[in-house]
């Protein structure tokens, strides 16, 4: 029996339609390539209800595996097929405290989407997109009228959640359905984690990650930015004087790795981290209005193959720059960043330098001038078919460029393990815990990238609600009689 | 938001601010600092602890108006509020066993010497301290440092307008030279720092020095405050402040302080022609 009649047996009503894909509008590659607003524009509801129409609402959803929270992705597009879109939302986020956030910023080519029955013929139906729309609807209602999770009964314990990102709010979000009380603690002065000082307004608009906060303030989250524990609070001062029963750690990418090449501290050399925060969390493209300022380069070369490269050069392009390279060494086959990503920075205008290698940022007076390269070449695959970059002998050339982003991923934040010394971290830094997220330390879970170094949203997210779920567990086992 | 519980004027451009903040009073130690913002649309500015209360649950902190930030905070006042107070950051000063020690605090510097030298003596060390400054009102803490149980406090200023006419380094290199301290700590600007850590390195004497680069997080995040010591990068705010002064890179150090400065000079003349209060 074929998925078609497979799943028109269960459900006589839906005939899938065979419709292509429905595009998403998307801005003008030269308009956006001036303005920090969003690129993608969004399905409208005709467009969503189209799209919706492509699902075969299989008997077997495999797309479900394929997320890392484990929508139920099959009945929020009945949902929508059905035109009851509070259920939609109701099923959406049962598990996704952040679908707004998730349908524009999860890597779907890689997770539901590949694991869709369409995609072995096809085209996969475009469920991110779907839960972006979803998620908006959501937004676009009144407070009131939004789909709030149901709070569970106070259960009259309380849990710290270090670090308000994507694995400290889905963690938070997860603990009040249990219905103990949490207090979030942010060491920046804007909640949101890389939400909101990494991932660029023009790819993640910060009013939407406001907005879902918010409903996360209104589920009973307490937020308390300006509090770095480590610093302000030790995890010991948590679980002792400040009276919490159990801490979740959830604090992130730490610090930006460099090159090591000479160079690398002249003026005008950034990490991909700096660059970002100034712009999105800083808001330093508003300079003079924000006080922040950052360079405005004419020529810019971004070192990395990244989302975050990708974000950067993108960014640069928006601030004024003539050019931006972006220089990686290895080809554009094994660059880690999203297709869709590096599909934009194209049509943007950001030019390619592959299989380069920076052997040295040049300067005078202090500022980069230029950036000599090495051009690379890739080996034969190895046993395990990957292909190592290697130099080619005496290729060194300058790319001239007055500013130099390094997006080459980060290292573990020592601020946290420093002040507890009990805690367990690996060679690297990062925290060591099992599958549920539970350290060494008793009362002391963690998730996100302090765990895993860097990753994705959504990992992050699965992780915070995991280790939620083991934070229940264990309040309950360690009740006192 | 944190209120603003004391401010005084110390001379024509050098303000005290002390400021409600419980939690970070708690655990202020000396050579810490803190990252604070005016406003909604302010940036975030490093500034080190020149003294707190525990008990009180305040931190102060000492500032010199030289761009729009400080600017701003010049014109606030008890009973004002900052929308952002965060810390303590960054690693407190080692005090513990040094023997005799000489503390040189130079202009606004004194301001971190202070509570340094202050720790210092309280963990037994035999302090000297020397303050320098350009000239008599740009000096500031005389009488607060004359109150600390210390050895000697040495005035010194480029115009002989109080204490003794020179530089820091002139007392300094005596003081190496009679063999009279074991180890010493530099806080002030940038040259001052480096001119201190040659006068040390002549006589083998190890010097402390506590940078102030550019920062943007203040917690490790951004890497804005690098800083070349010893042919190493290291961040300022995490493995910092302070560094062994024989091996930093002040050249860089100085020309990374100045990225910004024709930028921020625009913002801040902006900012004076609308602010009419002290034109």
């Amino acid at each position: 029996m074929s998925p078609v009649e497979d799943a028109a047996a269960e459900k006589p009503r839906h005939r899938p339609s065979r419709a292509p894909r429905t595009p998403m509008p998307e801005r003008d590659a030269r308009e956006r390539a001036m303005t920090f607003d969003e690129v993608g524009l969004g399905y409208t509801e005709e467009m969503a209800v189209a799209e919706a129409n492509r699902c075969i609402q299989c008997k077997n959803p495999t797309c479900i595996e394929g997320c890392p929270v484990n929508i139920d992705i099959k009945s929020f597009i009945a949902g929508i097929i059905e035109g009851d879109y509070t259920r939609a939302i109701a099923v959406l986020k049962e598990r996704n405290a952040l679908p707004a956030v998730c349908g524009r910023v999860c890597p779907q080519e890689e997770q539901c989407e590949a694991s869709c029955v369409l995609a072995r013929k096809g085209e996969p139906v475009a469920i991110g997109r779907l839960e972006r729309w979803l998620g908006d609807f959501d937004l676009s209602c009144d407070l009131e009228h939004r789909c709030a999770p149901v709070v569970g009964e106070p259960s009259g314990r309380r849990v710290a959640v270090v670090g308000s990102g994507p694995a400290g709010l889905a963690c938070a979000g997860e603990l009040r359905r249990f219905g103990h009380a949490v207090t979030v603690f942010e060491s920046l002065h804007a909640p949101g984690g890389v939400l909101t000082y990494g991932i660029p307004e023009f790819r993640l608009p910060k009013a939407i990650v406001q907005a879902e906060i918010e409903m996360l303030e209104v589920m009973g989250v307490e937020l308390v930015t300006d509090v770095v524990v480590g610093a302000t609070y030790t995890l010991d001062d948590l679980l002792g004087e400040e009276g919490f029963d159990a801490v979740f750690v959830g604090n992130g990418a730490g610090l930006p790795m460099f090159l090591g090449v000479p160079g690398e501290n002249l003026n005008g050399v950034y990490s991909a981290n700096e660059f970002l925060t100034r712009v999105n969390l800083m808001k330093a493209y508003e300079f003079p209005t924000y006080d922040t300022p950052v360079a405005r380069g004419r020529k810019v070369a971004v070192v990395g193959g990244g989302n975050v490269a990708m974000d950067a050069a993108r960014t640069a392009k928006r601030l004024g720059a003539e050019e931006v390279f972006l220089v990686y060494r290895r080809s554009e086959d094994e660059m880690p960043a999203r297709r869709e990503e590096v599909h934009h920075a194209r049509e943007e205008g950001i030019e390619f330098k592959m299989l380069c290698s920076p052997a040295e940022i040049v300067g005078r007076d202090g500022f980069v001038t230029g950036m000599v390269a090495t051009r690379m070449e890739l080996t034969e695959p190895d046993a395990s078919g990957r292909r190592a970059p290697v130099c080619v002998l005496d290729s060194d050339f300058t790319i001239e460029c007055d500013t130099v982003i390094i997006a080459l991923g980060t290292r573990a934040n020592p601020l946290l393990s420093q002040t507890t010394p009990d805690l367990e971290v690996s060679s690297r830094g990062y925290i060591v815990t099992d599958e549920d997220g539970a350290t060494n330390k008793p009362g002391v879970f963690a998730g996100g990238d302090i765990v895993t170094g860097s990753a994705t949203v959504i990992l992050a997210m699965g992780a915070g609600k995991k280790a939620a779920q083991a934070i229940d567990r264990w309040l309950d086992a360690t009740k006192r009689s | 938001m944190f209120p603003i519980v004391y401010q005084r004027q110390l001379s024509a451009s050098v303000f005290e601010m002390g400021v409600t903040a419980p939690a970070i009073a708690r655990k202020a130690r000396a050579g810490q600092f803190l990252m604070l913002r005016v406003d909604e649309h302010g940036e975030r500015i490093p500034l080190t602890f020149s003294d707190w209360s525990a008990e009180e649950g305040w931190v102060r902190f000492i500032f010199m108006r030289v761009g729009k930030t400080t600017h701003q905070l010049s014109h606030l006042v008890a009973g004002d509020s900052l929308v952002d107070v965060v810390g303590p950051l960054g690693v407190a000063t080692h005090v513990e066993g040094l023997g005799r020690v000489a503390v040189m605090g130079g202009g606004v510097g004194a301001a971190v010497a202070y509570p340094v030298a202050r720790a210092m003596a309280e963990a037994g060390a035999e302090v000297t301290v020397i303050l320098g400054a350009r000239n008599r009102e740009l000096l500031i803490l005389e009488d607060e440092f004359r109150a600390l149980p210390i050895k000697e406090l040495i005035v010194m200023t480029d115009d002989g307008s109080a204490g003794e006419k020179g530089l820091v380094t002139a007392p300094l290199k005596r003081l190496c030279e009679a063999g009279e301290i074991d180890s010493s700590m530099a806080i002030g600007p940038a040259i001052m720092m480096k001119f201190c850590a040659a006068t040390t390195k002549e006589f083998d004497v190890p010097i402390t020095v506590s940078l102030n680069p550019i920062m943007v997080d203040g917690t490790g995040m951004c890497g804005a405050c690098r800083v070349s010591v010893g042919g190493e990068t290291k961040f300022g705010c995490v493995d910092g402040p302070d560094f062994d002064g024989h091996a930093v890179d002040f050249e860089q150090l100085m020309s990374r302080q100045r990225v910004y400065s024709d930028i921020e000079r625009e913002a801040d003349a902006d900012f004076s022609k609308e602010c009419s209060c002290h034109l």
